[in-house]
């Protein structure tokens, strides 16, 4: 089954090792990725000043290829796209007086009224194949992996768009169950990690991902798995920093959902890219008999 | 934090810009503290969510703009989904910054990213706070 997809900027560079194996693992389970022809950078952060029309062309424009090509859904893998993507169509469904300014402005697309569903890959996961089929599908199950689910915030917030509970997700639990991984859950899961603060307030971010890391650690994580590129950089980047500064923290492997999910699905390990990420992931999959 | 309100100081045009701009009616505001205890920049703040949003309204404009605060901001949406009135604060917080930013003010300059630092990081950051801080 065919399914459009948008990749976003960072996918195709800095987190390949979050597109990749998430590619590679859709195509095991019978889903064809397929890019979408012409797409363009979504702006990353999603507009949110009422009289500012001309930020939603960019992410707007995508959703228009994807009606192009006859396709009623979009998914994403990166949790930023998903969310400016998302935020975007909505105000299109729902906004008829800019819908129609927004319209005429792209005079060279055809029209365009929310048509398209955006959806992020974990909820295809979910609701397009389920638990249970995957679970089925499993050949190395991630067995006494403790891996903390961090969600951080696009895909949760606003509560219009959010793929499960705001205040309760229980989305990555489920995955990592049927991966066949334990599950940590911890007080941090859906705090910031600082966002964009990152270019303006970089020691900031370190306390934040302090935050965020220490809790983990201190509720029996050995690993924490995410979707987004930014919130990978943010607790990846000073973990070496926060090791000198707290004894008991030794670093900490973080992993794109993707890549679990074709470590799991057996697909070779170097279509997972580990040798991008941060916490060296890959002494802790030896260590467990994951990786070989 | 003390301040003197008086109409003299009182800024409609900065309150009537800021509606305009957020769309957000800030006297839904009673004031609960809710969006400075959920907050997690709030620490690193000079004054809580909950005040920026009391001063806004009282047109109190130079006090707003000699604090921090907007510029700690990540839009996370944790007040806008936490609050009890359903006051959206992340709007607001946007449309204080963009009143600075649209003087072609800019909060950062590119330039003091350093070159392996702009290496580094990755697009959407570059992309999505390039976006917030300047104009």
């Amino acid at each position: 089954m065919g399914l459009a997809y948008y990749p976003g900027c960072t996918l195709k560079t800095k987190a390949r090792n979050l597109e990749e194996p998430g590619i590679a693992s859709m195509e095991v389970l019978e889903f064809k990725l397929e890019e979408i022809p012409r797409w363009n950078c979504c702006g990353a952060v999603y507009s949110l000043a009422e009289d500012d029309l001309i930020h939603q062309v960019a992410p707007i424009r995508n959703l228009i290829r994807a009606k192009e090509q006859g396709k009623n859904k979009l998914a994403t893998l990166c949790a930023f796209c998903f969310n400016t993507l998302k935020r975007a169509n909505l105000l299109m469904r729902e906004n008829a007086e800019k819908r129609n300014t927004l319209n005429s402005f792209m005079d060279e697309e055809i029209d365009y009224g929310g048509e398209v569903e955006v959806v992020h890959l974990l909820e295809v996961l979910r609701d397009e194949i389920g638990w249970e089929a995957l679970a089925q599908k499993v050949k190395l199950p991630l067995r006494e992996l403790k891996i903390a689910s961090y969600y951080g915030c696009t895909l949760l917030r606003p509560r219009e768009i959010a793929i499960d509970s705001v205040e309760n997700p229980t989305i990555l639990r489920k995955f990592l169950k049927a991966l066949g991984a334990s599950p940590v859950d911890f007080p941090y899961a859906t705090t910031c990690c600082g966002s964009y603060q990152i270019i303006s307030n970089p020691g900031d971010i370190s306390e934040y991902a302090w935050d965020i890391l220490g809790s983990a650690l201190r509720h029996g994580a050995e690993a924490l798995v995410l979707t987004c590129p930014l919130c990978d950089y943010n607790l990846g980047r000073g973990q070496k920093e926060l090791m000198k500064k707290h004894s008991e923290f030794k670093g900490m492997p973080l992993f794109y959902f993707t890549q679990l999910l074709a470590l799991a699905l057996g697909l070779d390990s170097q279509v997972c890219h580990f040798e991008l990420n941060y916490g060296s992931p890959e002494s802790l999959l030896r260590e467990k008999n994951l990786l070989s | 934090m003390s301040v003197t309100i008086s109409p003299k100081r009182l800024r409609r045009e900065f309150v009537r810009k800021i509606k305009e701009i957020s769309g957000q009616n800030l006297h839904l505001c009673y004031q609960c503290g809710m969006c400075s205890g959920i907050c997690p920049a709030a620490s690193n703040m000079d004054l809580p969510p909950r005040q920026i949003i009391e001063l806004a309204r009282l047109g109190l404009e130079e006090e707003i703009a000699n604090s921090k605060t907007v510029w700690i901001c990540a839009s996370c949406l944790a007040c806008t989904v936490n609050c009890p009135r359903g006051f959206d604060l992340s709007k607001m917080m946007e449309a204080i910054r963009l009143l600075t930013l649209r003087k072609n003010i800019d909060h950062i300059s590119p330039e003091e990213i350093s070159p392996e630092e702009r290496c580094e990081l990755p697009q959407i950051a570059m992309i999505s706070g390039l976006r917030k801080f300047t104009g």
